[in-house]
Order: structure tokens, then C-alpha cells, then sequence
């Protein structure tokens, strides 16, 4: 039998009456990471790690109670031994390890091998079945180090400051702005502008020791004009709000992996882009697969089609699994 | 190569006008005179001639890359440009050699490639393969492109040109002129592009066209009918023919020679006297009557024109204004006086020269009731044109007016979606609609591209992913759920397609979200325009 199924849009675990991310009310519910299209309020009991707990919090709301753990204890649900191990993905963001009656499954959720000041790095959780996401599932997607796209954003920020320009810099606001100004935490030229969805989750990541470049908040009535040099962080929601008219002169520009496709980038209208994911590239995906040893690979979302593919010809035992996360972008 | 692609990257991320010009300007000052003359080459749309198999050029990068046929489909249909998918494909390799890099200038580049052309394929294929190996990522991209299509960086000629003025200082128009006709890439051609002489410049410009506005109340609204003049609007394209010292040129509304593309009409303005600037709409004619614009499209089309597309679809000048007569410019007389000299003018001339009619209404209902008839007359509507009007620059409102015909129209369900390529890569945003049949099924009528804004093509494409019923290849079966309105141009019997139906020109117009899939419309809808005598020329 499955230890894990798809249910109410996310995993369901009968042996211990549990699900991973569900997108429905249910009575217990195990999180790996806040993004909403992972942790929904309206559950009554919430297990996450304690790195995350704080912003499962405040993604959930008020109602239902947060059960946070350390990275590797292990606790008891029902029949099934649970654990959470780091993934990388942000702050907090955990992998699944779920145990019954001797055999080993790993839910990845979200997760990337590649540093972020963040965040506790991904661990290789071996396994029986791993379940891994798939959003940058084709092999067209390889990152470059992140340091070396920290050095275009330093460039680009300091060519528009010669030119007196402002440099909107458009991330989504929990993950990749804290990561960005975590990498710029030496470097900023001079303190980063905030846009409002933004300056909650900073402080929290700041209040939780993360080190990262001075900032101040972009809400206030300023003139038009002295933002000119500043480097601003926004969601990218607010591209076309009228938050945006405040800024004559900006350039815009878009971190996220998807920039890795030019057609992308000039479809949104972006000025520049700059590949940085907080998800896994296509070499990442394959070499996990293999250290975790899984004898099963269950894709969720993303190109789960394209990977099931090419791990089944590759004789792997792969399939596709359905639930409701990846509505949230990279 | 690599300031080619620097300045490939800077026009890439800036969408303002002065910024491309600012960056096309710097670089034709620093680089090499081969360099820039090839850069001038691809960056006016121009290309090379495929030297390598599409095919194999896609199973040679893939071998390398070491990926198997469908896995480089699915990436190309996530990317949605072939060069690109090759360039990060290569790229992305596990262990590329990074060893001996190779760092070509445009030019070399480009010789690089015209060698191609006739080598074995063994070669071809240890030459591409080496190209990639030692390429960085950018030139990699590049070089494939120039292979596989033209550049699409939103430059335009016209910017291209505009450019070339502001660095080199002769003016655009004469640049220009000297870009037609064959003009072949090398440092020695630059240099004549460039150069200071410019009297036959002066002699093909043209005017500065005077355009008309969109109609939007009644015309009884303008006045006494007798102040106006009214003529066919013509569905062709509108074009200047300025001809002198002995010679001929056309220029299309763009301000580019087309002069080339239509012989007929070059050798029958040789019977204009020197000195003659008409206005007027190339049109396709045939028997009498003006072909559809689809027609004209397949010409415009053509590098080069033979025998039986000049036979299958001729053109003519329908003028309906004479700008210039003996060299004295005419545009501050009153129209009813250029109307006059024009009449003049094409008396006794070649009939591929013709005077485009007026039209003539008693009173405005009867007007209107001539418009309506457009269809029939394959016209697009009325122009209505005072008659003391002079000729003016640009779009002024109040002079000069265009009445088109509304478009046909019916409310189809979307059932398929495919992603699109380019800047539209990885988003569903080629569509396919259905109408009901009397079965009480829907049957695909039209594809349609364009004519959503960029925030529903999003929605719509989150939409899609999440209501899809079945995946064939790229193409998504949908949930018969979403409504749009459809126009295009005409409809006509067809066997060939499942409906029996074929559309022309199908567009979105709006996305009906007020309505349900029962409220689309059925089959009949398209039977009861198309005419008893196929044309598909009914009134909507």
C-alpha cells in the first residue's frame, strides 16, 4: 500500500492521519514551506519545522495550532514516524521524511541545491520513494552560480546609478527578496527601497539573525525623482499598480529562473532578467534522484510529464502525482 | 562577434526608441567596417540563406547535447525559438569543454557559415559542432541564429537607418535608397551606404502622407453633403509614386522603397510626365475588380517575383491624389483642384494607373447605404475626403475621414490551446475555436492568435493548465467552458475543412466572459453569411 496519497490537493498518509500540504481544511497537516500554494490556513494542528514556523504562522492566520520541530526529530503520527529535513528552498522550507512499517518515503516539496544565505541547505534524505517537484523539469534549465548573478545585479544597479536611474528589481516577497538582499548584505551601494508586501517578512528573517543589506520602506509619498540611483525591491504584482508611477525613471528587471528563456523575459516586458531560482535545475533534479537511492520517483508539479519520461527511459520506476501545489512562480 | 553581441544584448533590454539608437550609434563607431555592414544587414530583417538542414541542425545539437527527439521538442516548445533552445541546450551541457574558445568577429562569423553552404554534411556537422563546443553562451546564440532566421530584436529599417544618419550624418532618406535593391553586405558597400553625394536621394523622396481619421458619429453629422468628396476605401496598401529625372519610385506609408515588388506599376508611370508625386493604393486586380487583401499579402511577401505570381495576381495604382505636377508641390491647393490636375494626369494613362472613382450619394442615407454595400464591392468602406481640404502631414482630425465596414462577428467556445513561440514562449496563446453543430457538438472553426491583452493571455494560460481534459503533443484539449468573440473578414464554403466552413483573417475581439458555451453560436451562424454564391460576402 502507498504510504502517501494524493488527496484534498496535497499528500494524504493514512497510517498516520496526516497530510502534506493540504490545499483543503483538514485535521492534521504537515508543512513544508509557507508559499501559499503550500501552506493554506483553516487546519486545525500544523507540524513545520522551527526554522519556518514564524512564517507558516503568519501565512495561516490565527486559527489552528503550530507544532514546530528541529531539523531531524523525529515524531510520531498515528502508525507513522515523521521527520523534516532542510531543503533549501526558503527559510524554513522542509522535506517530508515519512516511515511506516519499515519502509522510507521523502517528500521533497519545494527545494534547490544551490547556496542561499537564508536558509539551512538541503540534506539527501535516502529513501525508498522520493517525491520531487518539477518546475524547471528540462534540461534547458541549469543555474549559473549565484554569486556570479549577484555580480549582473551589482552592474546593472550601478550602470543605472551613473545614469541616475532608479533599479526596480521585481522578486516575490518571501524567499527571493530576503535571499537577494541577504547576497547584497556587503556590497549594497547604499540602503535597498522596499515595497510594502515586502518589509513584514524581512523583519522577520532579520529578527531571526539573518544578516542582510540595510533597507527602508518605498511606501512613503516621495517626490517622483528620489528614487533616482536606488535599488528597489518589489513583488512583481506591483509592475503595473499605480505604486509604480512614483518611479519616472526606473528600469525594471525580473530574478526569477524563468529569465533563463529570452521569449519569457520579453513577454512580461522586463528590461533585464536575472536567473536566480530558489527551485532545483534540471542537473540538480537527476543527481538528487539518484543520491537519495529512491527505488520510486513520484513527480508532483512542474514538467512532471517530461520527467517521468526521462527517468522512465532511464529505468526508473517514475509517475506523476497531482496535487495543488505550484500555482505560486519561481 | 562579441561586440555584435553586446549590442544584440543592449537592444534587447531597452524598449525606448532613443536607447536603440543610442546603442546602434556607439556601436557603427566602434566597430570593425565589415562588422557594421553585416550588423546593418541582419539588424534591417535581412538573413542569410539556411546553408544546413533544419533537420539537421536540430539532430546534431541534440546528439551533442546528448538528448533524445522528443526531450529537445518539449524544450523547444518551452523556449519557442530554435537557436535559443540549440544555444541553451549546448550550453547546459554536463561537461562541455571549455577549453580552446573561439571568439569570431561578425564577418568571420559569417564567412564561417557561407562555408556551409555545399560542404558534405560530415563537415558541416564537425564545423557546427566545434562552433558550439567553443562559443560562450551569448555568441553561441547568435551564431545559430543567424543560421536559422532573422534577428527579431525590435530594431526596424527605419531605426537601422535612422542610426546610420545620426552617426554618419547623411541623411536617412538618401541611406535609405541606397539600401534597396540588392545591397550586399562588406566594408566597401558601407562606405557607398555612407557616402556624401545624395542627389538621388533628393530626387525619390516622397511627402509626408496625409492620414485620415476613424469615423465616429453619423456623417449626416459633418455637414452639407456637397463639401465632400467620397471614395471607395481601398484594401490595398497605401503607397506614393514619385517620378523624376526619367526615373520611378514607390514608396510605401513606412517611408521604405517598394519600388522592386511592382514592376508593372514602375513601367507604366514611365508615360508620367518628370515631376510627379501621385498618392494613392496599390491594389491586386483582377477582371475588373479588386482581390482580397490575402492576395496582395502573397507578393508583398516575395524576395523575388516570377512569371506566374505577376500573372496570377497584378497590381495597379489607384490615385486619389496628385501631390506634385511639374515639380511644384501642390499640397496647400484645395483637393477639388489636385482632383482636377490628377484627372488630367492619368488621362490616356496605362490602365495599371487609374483614377480612383468617386463616389456619388444624392443624400447621406444613400451614402450610408453605399457603405454598407462594401462587401460586395470587396472595399473596405467609404473615405470621405472635404473638398477644400489641403493635403496635410500626419493624422489631423476634421478633413479627412475613414468609414469602414464592421467586421463579421460570432461567439465561439475555445477548445484547443497551444503555447506560441518567441516573446510568447511557454504561454498557451495560440487558440482554437468551435461553434455548435446540430448535433449539439462543437466543431473547430477558426485559429486565432492575436488580439488579447498581455494580462488575460496570463489568465487565460493559467486557466488552460488547469482545465485541461486531455494533451496531445503541445496541443491542450480544454474544458468547453470560456467565450470569446471573434471577427474576421470573410467566410466561405469549404471542403476541406471539418466545419465546411473556411474564415478569413479570424481575431479575438473580446473575451465574452458574460458568457456561457451555450450561448456561443451554432454552425448555422456562418452558413446563413456566406452567400448562395460562395463568396462570403453578406452583410453581418
Amino acid at each position: 500500500m502507498s504510504v502517501l496519497v494524493a488527496r484534498d490537493g496535497g499528500l494524504y498518509c493514512g497510517a498516520g492521519d496526516f497530510t502534506v500540504d493540504p490545499a483543503q481544511p483538514v485535521r492534521r497537516a504537515v508543512i513544508t514551506h509557507a508559499h501559499a500554494d503550500h501552506a493554506y490556513g483553516g487546519s486545525d494542528e500544523y507540524h513545520c519545522s522551527a526554522e519556518g514556523a514564524e512564517l507558516t504562522r503568519l501565512r495561516i492566520g490565527d486559527e489552528g495550532a503550530v507544532i514546530p520541530h528541529a531539523w531531524g526529530e523525529r515524531f510520531r503520527l498515528g502508525d507513522a514516524v515523521v521527520s523534516l529535513h532542510p531543503a533549501g528552498h526558503i527559510r524554513g522550507s522542509a522535506q517530508v521524511r515519512v516511515e511506516v512499517d519499515g519502509e522510507v518515503w521523502v517528500v521533497s516539496g519545494d527545494y534547490k541545491r544551490h547556496d542561499d544565505p537564508t536558509c539551512t541547505p538541503f540534506e539527501v534524505v535516502p529513501c525508498d520513494v522520493f517525491v520531487t517537484e518539477a518546475t524547471f523539469a528540462l534540461p534547458v534549465f541549469r543555474w549559473e552560480h549565484p554569486r556570479s548573478v549577484v555580480e549582473q545585479i551589482l552592474d546593472w544597479w550601478a550602470s543605472n546609478r551613473a545614469a541616475g536611474r532608479c533599479s526596480m528589481l521585481f522578486c516575490y516577497s518571501l524567499g527571493k527578496a530576503q535571499r537577494l538582499l541577504a547576497e547584497l548584505a556587503d556590497e549594497a551601494f547604499e540602503p535597498v527601497y522596499l515595497h510594502g508586501a515586502l518589509e513584514r517578512l524581512t523583519s522577520i528573517y532579520r529578527a531571526q539573525g539573518v544578516v542582510m543589506a540595510p533597507t527602508r520602506g518605498a511606501t512613503i509619498d516621495a517626490p517622483p525623482r528620489s528614487f533616482a540611483g536606488q535599488l528597489v525591491l518589489a513583488p512583481p504584482s506591483a509592475s503595473r499598480s499605480t505604486w509604480m508611477k512614483r518611479f519616472a525613471r526606473a528600469e525594471t528587471a525580473f530574478a526569477s529562473g524563468w529569465m533563463r528563456i529570452r521569449g519569457i523575459r520579453r513577454g512580461r516586458g522586463w528590461d533585464r532578467g536575472f536567473v536566480l531560482s530558489d527551485h532545483v535545475d534540471w542537473p540538480g533534479i537527476i543527481e538528487t534522484v539518484q543520491q537519495t537511492g529512491a527505488r520510486r520517483v513520484l513527480v508532483t508539479h512542474g514538467r512532471s510529464d517530461v520527467l517521468v519520461r526521462y527517468l522512465g527511459e532511464r529505468g526508473v520506476d517514475a509517475a506523476a502525482l497531482e496535487t495543488a501545489y505550484g500555482d505560486e512562480d519561481d | 562577434m562579441r561586440w555584435f553581441a553586446e549590442l544584440y544584448d543592449r537592444l534587447d533590454r531597452t524598449m525606448a526608441t532613443n536607447g536603440k539608437v543610442a546603442a546602434l550609434v556607439e556601436y557603427f563607431a566602434e566597430a570593425p567596417p565589415a562588422d557594421a555592414a553585416w550588423a546593418v544587414f541582419f539588424l534591417c530583417g535581412e538573413r542569410l540563406r539556411s546553408p544546413v538542414r533544419a533537420g539537421d541542425l536540430k539532430a546534431w545539437a541534440r546528439e551533442l547535447a546528448g538528448l533524445s527527439d522528443w526531450m529537445f521538442d518539449a524544450c523547444y516548445e518551452a523556449v519557442g525559438d530554435r537557436a535559443e533552445t540549440i544555444a541553451l541546450l549546448v550550453d547546459a551541457m554536463p561537461n562541455r569543454p571549455a577549453a580552446s574558445r573561439w571568439e569570431p568577429t561578425l564577418a568571420e562569423a559569417v564567412t564561417v557559415i557561407a562555408g556551409l553552404e555545399g560542404a558534405g554534411e560530415q563537415d558541416q556537422r564537425r564545423t557546427l559542432e566545434q562552433a558550439w563546443c567553443r562559443l560562450d553562451a551569448r555568441t553561441l546564440y547568435l551564431f545559430t541564429k543567424l543560421m536559422t532566421g532573422a534577428l527579431r530584436v525590435g530594431v526596424s529599417k527605419r531605426l537601422v537607418v535612422r542610426a546610420l544618419a545620426e552617426w554618419s550624418k547623411v541623411p536617412a532618406q538618401a541611406i535609405f535608397h541606397r539600401l534597396m535593391g540588392g545591397w550586399q553586405p562588406s566594408a566597401e558597400s558601407l562606405a557607398s551606404l555612407l557616402a556624401e553625394d545624395d542627389s538621388d536621394a533628393e530626387a525619390s523622396r516622397p511627402y509626408p502622407y496625409f492620414l485620415a481619421s476613424p469615423l465616429t458619429s453619423p456623417p449626416a453629422e459633418l455637414g452639407a453633403l456637397e463639401d465632400w468628396a467620397f471614395e471607395w476605401k481601398w484594401d490595398g496598401i497605401r503607397a506614393q509614386l514619385v517620378r523624376r529625372r526619367g526615373r520611378t519610385w514607390l514608396w510605401s506609408r513606412g517611408e521604405e522603397l517598394v519600388t522592386a515588388q511592382y514592376p508593372e506599376i514602375v513601367a507604366a508611370a514611365a508615360s508620367l510626365p518628370d515631376g510627379t508625386v501621385l498618392d494613392g493604393e496599390i491594389v491586386a486586380w483582377l477582371d475588373g475588380r479588386p482581390l482580397p487583401f490575402s492576395a496582395l499579402q502573397r507578393r508583398i511577401g516575395r524576395k523575388r517575383l516570377g512569371a506566374k505570381v505577376l500573372a496570377d495576381i497584378p497590381c495597379i495604382l489607384l490615385a486619389y491624389d496628385q501631390l506634385e505636377a511639374d515639380g511644384v508641390d501642390l499640397r496647400e491647393r484645395p483637393l477639388r483642384s489636385r482632383r482636377q490636375i490628377l484627372t488630367d494626369t492619368l488621362r490616356g494613362a496605362p490602365r495599371v494607373l487609374q483614377l480612383s472613382p468617386l463616389v456619388s450619394a444624392e443624400h447621406w442615407d444613400e451614402l450610408t447605404l453605399l457603405q454598407q454595400q462594401s462587401r460586395e464591392r470587396g472595399v473596405e468602406g467609404l473615405m470621405l475626403k472635404r473638398w477644400q481640404s489641403t493635403y496635410q502631414v500626419g493624422r489631423v482630425r476634421g478633413d479627412w475621414w475613414k468609414w469602414k465596414v464592421a467586421p463579421f462577428e460570432v461567439d465561439a467556445v475555445l477548445m484547443y490551446a497551444q503555447p506560441g513561440h518567441g516573446r510568447r514562449a511557454s504561454l498557451y496563446t495560440d487558440y482554437t475555436f468551435g461553434l455548435w453543430n446540430a448535433a449539439g457538438e462543437l466543431v473547430p472553426v477558426a485559429k486565432a492568435y492575436s488580439g488579447l491583452e498581455d494580462a488575460e493571455i496570463r489568465e487565460l494560460d493559467r486557466w488552460i493548465r488547469r482545465n485541461t481534459v486531455e494533451k496531445f503533443g503541445p496541443v491542450r484539449a480544454v474544458t468547453p467552458a470560456q467565450v470569446f468573440e471573434l471577427h474576421f473578414e470573410h467566410v466561405t464554403a469549404s471542403g476541406r475543412h471539418k466545419s465546411g466552413f473556411a474564415v478569413r483573417f479570424p481575431r479575438i475581439a473580446r473575451w465574452r466572459r458574460d458568457l456561457g458555451p451555450r450561448d456561443a453560436d451554432g454552425l448555422e451562424r456562418l452558413a446563413a453569411l456566406v452567400r448562395p454564391d460562395g463568396s462570403g460576402s453578406a452583410e453581418p
